[in-house]
């Protein structure tokens, strides 16, 4: 069992020109990635690399359009979850997806189970292997216990026991720190040592330099769903993995007009969230667009929610003009002319089976009524205006919301929250998902609403997008303002640097 | 848009038809003064769907209706025994109503408890305190005033108050629903709740508004039922509210909220007033006529989900991808 040859000679998995489309998106274009038996090979990219779409060929969830996976050498599918997990193909995803009314044992055999001659589940003798396995990865667990009363580091503990008691020759651990203490990362780094030993292939896909260079022996970086190199990490400093990451020009060209800094519009001053975020000061001008860059979950959609009124600070102040604005609901924020159009259209914008006059003049509904009653001539005129500024491809006005395309639909809702008069704008990944003409559109109306003299607050992950439109930026990390840029230190690495903590990690060293 | 208004018109159809094919065995059923009859005897139907529209509109459901109604109607009754002027027993009917639909509500609003256990626990609540007011009592007939009896079978131009009664809340709860911030909210909230949030609405305002419209007009419907039938006790209007569902339902008013309309609630509920007053004319069992009910909520909800299946569109999609 020790003696393996034929793996040592080969990787155990590797994937070959995979080419995955969606809509408007080419995730993955004719990318490579190798898994090496009883190695850690790291999968390094920026948000929108293509990295979630590869976890999700890997494990049956999607189909590749192009491409070939082998397994041993052999040409392979994996057309369900199930096919792949036959291979010996894992995930132990970002948010691990176990049972919380079952115990241990049957959250670790859920799906294959050992039988009785009568074909009833064994629970003897998968109480007995969940230990066994348990015991293997020196977890100390009850194999009886409820999930539901475990701790986040023992789920994965749960995830990874079930992992390998498919037998699993190939596990992919996607994020797997995220969440966890000190302690249970030290943990699992043991535990990463103890599945190599067993002669697992691992990919460990993380943002963290520091981990990545604790743990991996190789290296893959993706970008734009593209292969860019991979290698030993022996062989790698940081510096240059994180030009792998961002190296390119920015080169799409952004229609950003000059437009004159007037004086401070809005202070934000000291806002704290007790788990999102913390000490977040910055002051944003009339006529200036600013960006926020960070990972996902970096904490910037939280902070702009809470400048937003939907969830509330615990501490901090807000204010307009040098006048202290409360925000504590929604409508106070647009009252005080904050409005916020939110990342996900679908659930948080547009409201499906309303007109879409109706969906524009929803937040408006005060100013276009009297008495109480709604004046629907206003209205209907009220939407059209905003409309026709976003030039919005509709067959009329009264036409149900769901009817548009991505990108109309988001031109709905900027309309909407522009229709309220607002003074600073939040655009939440405005571009996020809709094609290239209806992005030009977007920049080209973003650089006219900061002509016009509005502040605007762009949160994106797409750092030419945040390089070529703003006119500073700010990166967060885990929940905190890391860096600011201005000028020619608007560079795609310093961005990057920021983001995954590499000048922190600098600091710690010399101290 | 087209499509919903294209519901509401078959359902009028629908029920052309069913009326023709009565005629066609009854012909004295299609008389205009045994329809008014009709309308009149649906009218506590109307008046509780046009509620629980706005209810289900939200996402909620509200199964204390029924209740809620036969202990405002106690509570008129009681009144009147006691002397109360007519006026005064509307306003604490409507009152009182408007106060129990609160209570859902802001169950439904503070504490986030789901409306279908809210209110299967204040339907019990609200049957027992009939019983804890009167020990099980009736208030019969003769215990009643004749101006308290008669108000609701005054006719007027040809109509019973009654029926006018239900004429004038559908006007106002039209004009509640396309003419006021409040309607427009209903159908926010219900559409997509996290949309509405994002624009300012409170989605817990938003159903606790509608439970008080709920609850006032069951309190209304308690007083007319009570005078119209001259008795009240605990038991009255037992399981109406599953009528009142049926009516929403087949009017079309999407269960899971945010698609429907007041012309869609009052035919729903002009249906299944139909249909009960129709078959023991005709002549068919009552055991039949539950099984008919049964039926058209069952097609109306195959309707429904049929309607909203957009066919072919992640076809297209992958079509899209391809080229």
């Amino acid at each position: 069992m020790q003696a393996d040859p034929p793996a040592a000679a080969g990787p155990v998995l590797s994937l070959d020109g995979i080419v995955k489309t969606f809509p408007g998106v080419r995730a993955l274009d004719g990318v490579r990635l190798q898994l090496h038996a009883g190695q850690v090979t790291a999968l390094i990219g920026e948000n929108g690399a293509g990295k979630s779409t590869i976890v999700k060929l890997l494990t049956g969830i999607y189909q590749p359009d192009e491409g070939q996976i082998r397994v041993d050498g052999r040409p392979v599918t994996f057309p369900t979850a199930q096919a792949a997990g036959r291979a010996g193909v894992t995930a132990i995803h970002q948010e691990t997806v176990l049972f919380d009314e079952l115990t241990v044992a049957e959250n670790i055999f859920i799906g294959h189970a050992p039988r009785t001659r009568l074909g009833l589940i064994d629970r003897r003798a998968m109480r007995d292997r969940a230990g066994d396995i348990l015991r293997s990865i020196g977890a100390d667990l009850d194999p009886a216990a409820r999930l539901r009363d475990l701790g986040i580091a023992s789920r994965h503990l749960v995830a990874i026991a079930r992992a390998l008691s498919i037998d699993a020759r190939v596990v992919i651990m996607d994020e797997p720190t995220a969440a966890l203490s000190h302690k249970e990362i030290a943990e699992l780094y043991d535990l990463v040592e103890t599945l190599k030993a067993q002669g697992k292939a691992i990919l460990f896909i993380s943002h963290k330099f520091d981990e990545i260079f604790r743990i991996a022996d190789r290296w893959t970086v993706f970008r734009d769903g593209q292969f860019v190199g991979e290698g030993m990490m022996a062989d790698v400093t940081e510096a240059e993995l994180v030009n792998l990451m961002v190296g390119r020009s920015v080169d799409q060209i952004f229609p950003k007009r000059p437009a004159r800094i007037g004086a401070p519009l809005l202070t934000v001053a000291g806002y704290c969230h007790p788990t999102e975020f913390e000490d977040i000061t910055f002051t944003l001008h009339a006529g200036e667009i600013l960006g926020f860059y960070g990972l996902v979950g970096a904490g910037r959609s939280e902070v702009m929610q809470s400048l937003f009124g939907i969830t509330q600070p615990s501490k901090g102040a807000c204010r307009i003009e040098g006048q202290v604005r409360v925000v504590r609901t929604t409508a106070q924020a647009v009252e005080a002319g904050i409005v916020y159009v939110p990342e996900d259209r679908g659930r948080q914008g547009a409201v499906k089976g309303l007109p879409i006059f109706q969906n524009v003049t929803l937040p408006s509904l005060a100013r276009t009524s009297r008495a109480g009653f709604l004046r629907l001539a206003e209205e209907f005129a009220l939407a059209r205006d905003y409309t026709q500024r976003l030039d919005l491809r509709a067959a009329s006005l009264d036409q149900d919301i769901a009817l548009l395309s991505g990108g109309n639909q988001q031109k709905v809702v900027i309309a909407k929250w522009l229709a309220t008069k607002p003074r600073v704008i939040i655009l939440d990944e405005p571009t996020k998902g809709i094609d290239i003409g209806s992005k030009a559109a977007v920049h080209d109306f973003m650089s006219e609403l900061a002509a016009e003299g509005l502040a605007v607050i762009m949160v994106s992950s797409e750092i030419p997008e945040v390089l070529g439109m703003s006119d500073r930026v700010f990166v967060m990390r885990e929940g905190r303002l890391a860096a600011e840029f201005t000028g020619t230190a608007m560079t795609p690495e310093n961005l990057v640097r920021a983001a995954v903590g590499l000048d922190r990690q600098r600091e710690g060293e010399a101290a | 848009m087209t499509l919903l208004k294209s519901r509401e018109a078959i359902l009028a159809l629908a029920i052309m038809a069913l009326l023709v094919l009565i005629a066609s065995r009854f012909p004295a059923f299609v008389a205009p003064a045994n329809l008014a009859r009709v309308f009149t005897d649906t009218s506590p139907l109307i008046l509780l769907a046009l509620g629980q529209m706005a209810v289900i509109l939200t996402k909620c459901i509200d199964l204390s209706v029924a209740a809620n109604l036969a202990l405002c109607g106690m509570v008129a009754a009681l009144m009147n025994g006691a002397g109360v002027p007519l006026p005064l027993i509307l306003l604490t009917v409507i009152a009182l109503g408007a106060a129990l639909g609160a209570f859902n509500g802001v169950l439904v609003w503070a504490l986030g408890i789901p409306s279908i256990v809210v209110t299967l626990g204040t339907m019990t609540i609200y049957r027992g305190s009939i019983f804890l007011m009167t020990d099980g009592a009736w208030v019969n007939a003769h215990q009643m005033s004749a101006g308290f009896k008669a108000f609701p079978r005054q006719v007027i131009l040809g109509l019973p108050v009654m029926a006018w009664i239900a004429v004038l809340a559908v006007a106002l709860v039209a004009l509640l629903m396309t003419r006021t911030p409040l309607g427009r909210a209903f159908l926010a909230v219900g559409g997509n709740p996290h949309a509405a949030v994002y624009t300012g609405i409170s989605v817990g305002r938003t159903q606790f508004a509608a439970f008080v419209l709920s609850g006032a007009l069951a309190g209304l419907t308690g007083y007319l039922w009570v005078a119209r039938y001259a008795v009240a006790y605990v038991d009255i209007a037992s399981g109406f509210e599953l009528d009142v569902v049926a009516a929403c339902v087949i009017g079309g008013i999407a269960i899971a909220g945010g698609s429907g309309s007041v012309a869609g609630a009052v035919l729903g509920a002009l249906f299944l007033g139909i249909i009960k007053n129709a078959l023991p004319v005709v002549g068919i069992s009552p055991f039949w006529q539950m099984a008919i009910s049964g039926a058209a909520i069952l097609l109306a909800i195959a309707f429904n989900a049929m309607s909203r299946r957009e066919p072919g569109r992640i076809i297209l999609k992958r079509a899209e991808v391809r080229t």
